[in-house]
């Protein structure tokens, strides 16, 4: 079923009988070409490209509870692609370009916002290091701009620049970069994948893989064993969970980062804004709520819920550059579990088991990655090779001392 | 979180300042004739379990301890606090 | 001049307000008069306002459904200026004289919203239409339909001015916390408090006694008002008992942590002086009682929101406690026993009432109209109710014309706080509700439930299941306190969650959520209850779903033919109601945002009027301006040509300081260093690299040898902290057994670098001893006496590439001898020198700093390979050994200089060849530092170039399009002043 507003007209017309499922909810059935673990974000978009763009029939998407309910439904919605290194910026400006071009891709409004992200500068060696950030992203073919104090007033007059303890000296701005209504990604995948035939399994959780002579067959589930060609796994934050059972461990740690929405307000932020001195970034949805967050936890958790210290960090920081924000309510906050690897940049490999891929270690980069890592996981599931834009997102980059490090923090994930 | 150190009872967590496995307890040796592999194993190879975990935590607005703290990672239940240093020594390091 | 104000017209006798006290307020402009006690909402409503808010999307006129927190409608911006508060609960907000509130989300005037339209479009306007169109033309999105909807989204309006107020936080610790002064609540309290341990008792409301308040119950056959009064004052009177009204506890985390706030002000119009306006308090407690009681919940019907329309027991509270009739007639639609206490209770209070239970059998009333088996069929009144259509168990319909209509679903437990670890909460079939799990592990841990939100719903069983809760938790002995007299009876009960064949039956009042939207979210397969959620918005307004979640999950179980426990359960998430992030910020605001940080020498430079940096929560003189210069560059270029002509002084406290004792000592630097300590003779200083263990430089600095077992580590500024930390993990995890000690001593010792030619001659005339190149030469350090015997700490090392000193004595004396230096240095023009002209001269010399210590370097890319010891242990040495560390083709430090000497390098800008493409896959490098240096007359970089060292004398390009620079530069030594040092050994 095409949706357009002509449909929509038609069917509040009619009562609205017309609708259908965006997506079956699909039977496993006994084996799959492909069977791609995780419906989440990643896992869809992998699906739906696979489908679309390279040609595969049979695949199914295994999920053990309802899809789109971890990470891609837990974010702060961010697009962008202003990355540092060649190992990254590619993939990101990728990434940025499917955006693009999403709605039409998949007929469905996942309300594409280019609204624009700002990185606040306050000294002079950050300043050094966004030029050349900036300078990489134009290079690489994504736009950047720096932006004066006065330049930044004029979009945010509200922006402490005068009592500020550190003082905003100007700021990196992606005007391409944004937002996405999050959850709409994952249906918006889901529909599109379905349409092409993929089975979106729901409810069903990988317990085992068959692995014979070093071959992967298969996998355990609750509903029962799937043989598969090749197994795709995509399950972010637990990767680690999921690929012991493959007896493989992983330059992974899980960490718990919590995100926050305030109530709805009349609009007040244009675009997303960082704060370059503490922990703080920010953006307002369409409905009008604050969505902000700042920094991870920093301890291994599973326990998709976070601590109040690492919340009011985030709220100084919210209050240090935006000293009006004070009467205005944090409504709700949660925690999503990230996949924050050694370099803090992401996987997309296949193992040493054949017929065994991996795409994992996204950290909290995850959602506006989503496109490229479907893509490029597709390109690897289909073709054995990785995309031309995710040739360093390899295992063995940690054997050889060929980190991307784009924060410089080096193995220690939560300082990623 | 609360942590009950050892030595000084029970402090909140925002006193201290996470690292990560205590196995970074059990550095190889670099003389050895596979130490590039378990240099590499131990830097960048976690199990990273949803359970429980035995993690290093630091006391850096405290009195400077490395602790073990043995914590599960789906309910942050602690049920042991160790001072480093005494890990390592059971574990066999010395000097 | 009192304006005129009109009569309460709706307000009747009784309640638990202060007739004494009248207070004037206004709404939208108009002025109208309550009471102390009153919420804006119970003086609007004694006012005969009902209409007060406008719904999310349909902007449909709306008046309150609840009398408290958990309100979805009655929404307003409370005050004027800057503490201008949007979304603030009317049905919560203590009314005070002068209070000003405005209606929000309109279009027009409150009763004439133009953007109502939206409500004709409803139909159009479902679930997750914005998924389906919009999406022609594609620019069309973000130019023309976002816009739109983003204006008419949001809510209420923030001033955009500085929040006025200040905010504290603060810690509390206790034995057991009490959520919740109702009769459990009251109770717990009471019966920890008696038996010694330290209480807190903590309620939203400002008056504690909870439901009590609102009931026309008797409790030892007086009223129950009464007795909560009276319970309340004893526990006043109590040493071991904190009681906090108007205090929301708004999460349980971890370990028995609780966060909470306290509105310590805003009852007022503004908050005393020296007052905070809330506080954030950290509640440590080892036990904790759950009374947070229950929320009756509505019944979906056509037109069910109309103002007018609320929950049966808030027409209740509004009668009892506040004295107000939201109508002199009104109707209750009940499906239980409960709605007929509402009935009567407004019966009693000359209402006329008239009540429509869905069941067959209904309690026998004595004085008010049953309608048996009848329901709510449809409502009328654009801006507030006025006819109530019935359908009557016959199959006739009846009109009846009422201004009020109270509905009782039943009740849910208030299990929020029970959730917060991610516990799911058990349907009860008895209650047609969920209930706190309390199995082992159901509970966040140390939690126990009592009194409504643990289900028991009579006020016996309450104040019975508070005190037996506060015993078991605690752990107490002996008999159960006695437990006064109450009403105990039973919930009866038929679930009836919507009336069938409604069109617009709305769920989720404020964010527009029907019956139909749930529908349409089942037959689009949206089915699970995170997705009806996240596809319908239900549950997701600023009330997030108290009052609607459970009748959205009940319809979805009826159209999946599935039980509501089969549906599922969303999460409930902190905070229990929205929190302002004011208070979660705290004092960490404008200049407090973080500490601050001073050198020793700070009001010295202040009085030379020196220009200020952070760096990091240090301030740092940036450099010292002199009359007559104009821009920074002048005085940089003066400080540092001032310094190599003759002497320059710098505070360099901020530096890393870290003692290193013991028989091991220097075995220890040897693991930590990748270059060799072990030889170093005492009394001489070695430069030093750290390597992660990953075989990534780390930080550099220096360590001196002042004793056989004593050095002292200098780090970087930055690295202070993580260095410091690294080596107590190398010293506690790794070597246990090594006889080493570490002290982190950066703020004990003030530091002052003197550099340039004449350093000696300024020095000689403050330290104590022979300081000549032969008894004191480079790299040489020492325990000396300045000023005739104060001890002092004297290193031979140069940042700067000049002849220079760096010179410690304990901080106390910082501000002592920077004056002593300045005046022994007058004769030779001594300079003090700040961080830009110090980055300078390092630049010059071709020192790596921050910029290039960036995490991603190695030894090799810093020109340092060969300090790489290959002939002992240490720290990342084995891993910096892999390949993808030592390309030899891989990235070096170089010098770079303009080729047109007037041109300016700048740092962050990436190095291309001299022609050809300019992209990434080009790219040849990067700029790490770039300054003026006043030394050679013009600009010059550091950078790092693929296969720099072997490219000294290229021409390349260095490019910014980021600033719009292309320009051509040599590639030189980094080394760009005294490459020999001879200098710095002079």
């Amino acid at each position: 079923m095409r949706y357009s507003g002509f449909r929509v007209i038609k069917e509040a017309l009619t009562g609205h009988t017309g609708w259908r499922p965006a997506w079956r909810d699909a039977a496993p059935r006994s084996q799959y070409d492909i069977v791609i673990i995780g419906g989440g974000g990643h896992g869809l978009a992998t699906a739906h490209y696979l489908a679309k763009e390279f040609g595969q029939a049979r695949i199914a998407v295994l999920e053990k509870g309802w899809i789109g309910g971890g990470n891609v439904g837990r974010n702060t919605t961010i697009i962008r692609s202003n990355y540092l290194l060649d190992g990254n910026e590619p993939f990101y400006e990728f990434s940025l370009k499917l955006w693009e071009g999403l709605e039409q891709d998949l007929n469905y409004n996942a309300m594409v916002s280019q609204r624009g992200i700002l990185n606040l500068i306050h000294s002079d060696g950050q300043r050094d290091a966004f030029t050349r950030r900036g300078n990489a992203m134009i290079l690489n073919g994504a736009d950047a701009d720096m932006l004066s104090v006065a330049e930044i007033k004029k979009r945010y007059p509200f922006l402490n620049t005068g009592d500020a303890r550190f003082p905003i000296k100007g700021g990196l701005a992606q005007h391409r970069g944004g937002t996405v209504r999050h959850d709409a990604v994952a249906w918006g995948y889901a529909r599109s994948a379905d349409s092409r035939g993929v089975d979106i399994i729901q409810n069903c959780e990988v317990t085992g893989f068959r692995i014979e002579g070093g071959v992967c067959k298969g996998v355990e589930t609750t509903r029962g064993y799937i043989a598969a060609s090749k197994v795709g796994c995509a399950v972010a934050g637990n990767s680690s969970r999921l690929m012991s059972l493959a007896n493989m461990r992983l330059p992974i740690e899980s960490h718990v980062l919590q995100a926050f929405v305030s109530e709805g307000l009349k609009p007040i932020l244009p675009g997303v804004i960082t704060f370059g001195a503490g922990h703080f970034y920010c953006s307002q949805s369409d409905k009008g709520g604050l969505v902000f967050g700042g920094d991870i936890d920093g301890y291994n958790s599973y326990a998709q819920r976070g601590n109040l210290p690492v919340v009011e960090d985030v709220c100084e920081g919210a209050m240090a550059i935006f000293p009006m924000l004070g009467r205005a309510r944090l409504l709700r906050m949660w925690g999503g579990i990230m996949d924050m690897s050694m370099d803090g940049s992401p996987i997309i490999d296949r193992t040493h088991i054949e017929g065994l891929y991996f795409n994992g270690g996204w950290c909290y980069g995850g959602f506006k990655a989503t496109p490229a890592s479907g893509f490029a996981f597709a390109h690897l599931l289909a073709t054995d090779t990785p995309h031309p834009t995710a040739t360093a997102y390899r295992f063995d980059r940690f054997r050889t001392g060929r980190m991307i490090d784009e924060k410089g923090m080096g193995n220690q994930p939560n300082l990623h | 979180m609360i942590i009950d150190h050892p030595l000084l009872g029970p402090r909140d967590s925002s006193e201290f300042t996470y690292m990560g496995d205590a196995a970074l307890i059990d550095r190889p040796d670099p003389e050895a004739e596979d130490a590039a592999q378990a240099f590499y194993e131990y830097a960048y190879l976690r199990d990273n379990p949803a359970g429980w975990h035995r993690e290093l935590w630091f006391h850096e607005a405290g009195d400077r301890s490395w602790l073990v703290v043995t914590r599960n990672t789906l309910t942050h239940e602690i049920s042991n606090v160790e001072l480093a240093r005494d890990v390592a020594r059971s574990r066999g390091r010395s000097a | 001049m009192r304006m005129k104000t009109a009569a309460q017209k709706n307000r009747l006798q009784g309640g638990q307000i202060d007739r004494e006290t009248e207070l004037t307020f206004t709404f939208d402009g108009k002025r109208y008069r309550g009471h102390g006690g009153d919420t804006l909402a119970s003086a609007l409503l004694a006012n005969g306002v009902r209409l007060m808010g406008r719904s999310f999307k349909y902007h449909r006129p709306r008046g309150p459904v609840s009398a408290g927190s958990e309100e979805p409608n009655a929404l307003v911006e409370l005050r004027s200026g800057d503490r201008q508060e949007p979304n603030t609960r009317a049905t919560t907000a203590e009314l005070f004289d002068g209070l000003q509130a405005r209606s929000q989300n309109r279009l027009g005037s409150l009763s004439f919203d133009l953007l109502a339209v939206n409500d004709r479009l409803s139909n159009f306007l479902t679930a997750g239409f914005y998924y389906k169109t919009f999406m022609w033309p594609k620019a069309f999105w973000e130019k023309l339909y976002e816009p739109v909807i983003r204006r008419a989204a949001g809510l209420g309006s923030l001033s955009l001015r500085e929040d006025p107020d200040v905010y504290d936080k603060g810690f509390l610790h206790c034995d057991l916390l009490v959520i919740g002064a109702g009769p459990a609540g009251l109770m717990a309290a009471l019966t920890a408090a008696r038996s010694g341990v330290d209480v807190i008792l903590a309620d939203e409301d400002f008056r504690m006694g909870g439901r009590l308040n609102a009931e026309t119950l008797t409790i030892d056959a007086a009223p129950a008002a009464d007795w909560a009064a009276r319970t309340v004052a004893e526990l006043a009177d109590l040493p071991n008992v904190r009681l906090m009204p108007r205090t929301t506890v708004i999460g349980a985390f971890d370990h028995g942590i609780y966060g909470a706030v306290e509105r310590v002000s805003d009852h007022l119009a503004a908050p005393q002086p020296d007052k905070p306006r809330q506080i954030l308090w950290r509640i440590y407690t080892r036990r904790t009682v759950l009374a947070a009681g229950a929320i009756e919940r509505p019944i979906a019907f056509q037109n069910n929101d109309r103002p007018g329309i609320m929950t049966a027991s808030a027409l209740r509270t509004y009668a009892n406690r506040y004295g107000v009739a939201v109508d002199r007639r009104a109707m209750i639609f009940t499906n239980n026993d409960d709605g007929h206490r509402t009935a009567a209770d407004l019966q009693a209070k000359g209402i006329k009432v008239i009540v429509a239970d869905v069941r067959p059998e209904t309690p026998r009333a004595l004085d008010y109209e049953v309608l048996a088996g009848a329901q709510v069929t449809d409502t009328m009144g654009r801006l507030g109710l006025t006819f109530v259509k019935l359908q009557l168990a016959d199959g006739s319909e009846r009109m009846v014309e009422c201004g009020a209509l109270g509905v009782s679903g039943g009740w849910n437990p208030n299990v929020h706080m029970t959730c917060h670890h991610r516990g799911r909460p058990q349907w009860n079939e008895r209650l047609a509700a969920f209930v706190p799990d309390s199995r082992p592990g159901g509970l966040p841990e140390g939690m126990t439930v009592a009194g409504a939100a643990n289900g028991d719903f009579s006020t016996a069983a309450a104040l019975e299941g508070g005190a037996r809760a506060a015993r078991a938790v605690l752990d107490l002995r002996g008999a159960l306190p006695e437990i006064p007299k109450a009403e105990d009876r039973p919930v009866r009960l038929q679930p009836f969650w919507q009336v069938k064949g409604a069109g617009r039956a709305w769920i989720d009042q404020q964010n527009d959520v029907t019956v139909k939207d749930v529908t349409l979210s089942h037959q689009e397969g949206f089915r699970s209850v995170e997705h009806l959620k996240r596809y319908t918005t239900l549950g997701m307004a600023t009330d997030q779903g108290k009052t609607a979640n459970i009748g959205g999950l009940a319809i979805m179980a009826e159209l999946a033919g599935k039980s509501i426990p089969e549906v599922g359960t969303t999460i409930f998430r902190p905070p229990y109601t929205p929190v302002a992030i004011g208070v979660l910020g705290g004092r960490h605001r404008g200049q407090q945002f973080h500490p601050k940080r001073l050198t020793p020498s700070h009001a010295w430079a202040q009085e030379q009027g020196a220009v200020f940096v952070e760096v990091g929560n240090w301030l740092r003189a940036q450099w010292f301006p002199r009359t007559g210069e104009t821009t920074w560059r002048e005085s940089v270029d003066r400080e540092v040509l001032a310094t190599r002509g003759s002497v320059g002084v710098c505070d360099v406290t901020t530096l890393g300081k870290v003692d290193v004792q013991g028989a091991d000592a220097a075995e220890f630097l040897n693991r930590i260093y990748c270059n060799g300590f072990a030889k170093l003779p005492v009394g001489k200083t070695r430069y030093g690299l750290m390597l992660r263990e990953d075989g990534i430089a780390m930080d550099d600095g220096t360590a001196a040898r002042l004793a056989e077992d004593h050095f002292v580590v200098t780090t970087t500024t930055a690295n202070a902290l993580s260095v410091y930390r690294h080596m107590e993990f190398v010293r506690q995890c790794l070597v246990p057994d090594m006889d080493v000690q570490l002290i982190s001593t950066t703020e004990a010792w003030a530091q002052f670098a003197v550099a340039g030619p004449k350093a000696r001659r300024v020095l000689e005339k403050i330290v104590d001893q022979d300081i000549s190149n032969d008894a004191f030469p480079f790299m040489a350090c020492a325990n000396v006496t300045v000023c005739g015997g104060l001890r002092a700490r004297l290193f031979r090392i140069s940042f700067s590439g000049e002849l220079a000193y760096e010179i410690a004595v304990p901080t106390a004396y910082g501000d002592a001898l920077i004056r002593r230096i300045m005046a022994a240095g007058a004769e030779f023009g001594i300079t003090p020198y700040g961080t830009e002209a110090l980055g300078v001269m390092r630049i010059e010399k071709g020192h790596a700093a921050g910029n290039e210590l960036n995490g991603t370097t190695t030894a090799l890319n810093l020109g340092m390979a060969r300090m790489v010891s290959t002939k002992k242990d240490s720290i990342g040495a084995v891993l910096s050994r892999r390949e993808g560390l030592n390309d030899p083709g891989g990235l070096r430090q170089v010098g770079i200089r303009p080729a047109d000497r007037a041109d300016q390098i700048p740092a962050g800008a990436h190095l291309m060849a001299a022609t050809g493409p300019v992209d990434a896959a080009h790219d040849q490098g990067y700029v790490s530092s770039a300054c003026y240096s006043p030394t050679l007359g013009h600009h010059i970089a550091l950078a790092f170039l693929k296969n720099g060292a072997n490219r000294l004398g290229e021409t390349l390009r260095v490019v910014s399009p980021l600033t719009g620079v292309e320009l051509a530069v040599e590639v030189c030594s980094p080394h760009f002043v005294d490459p020999e040092g001879d200098r710095l050994r002079a």
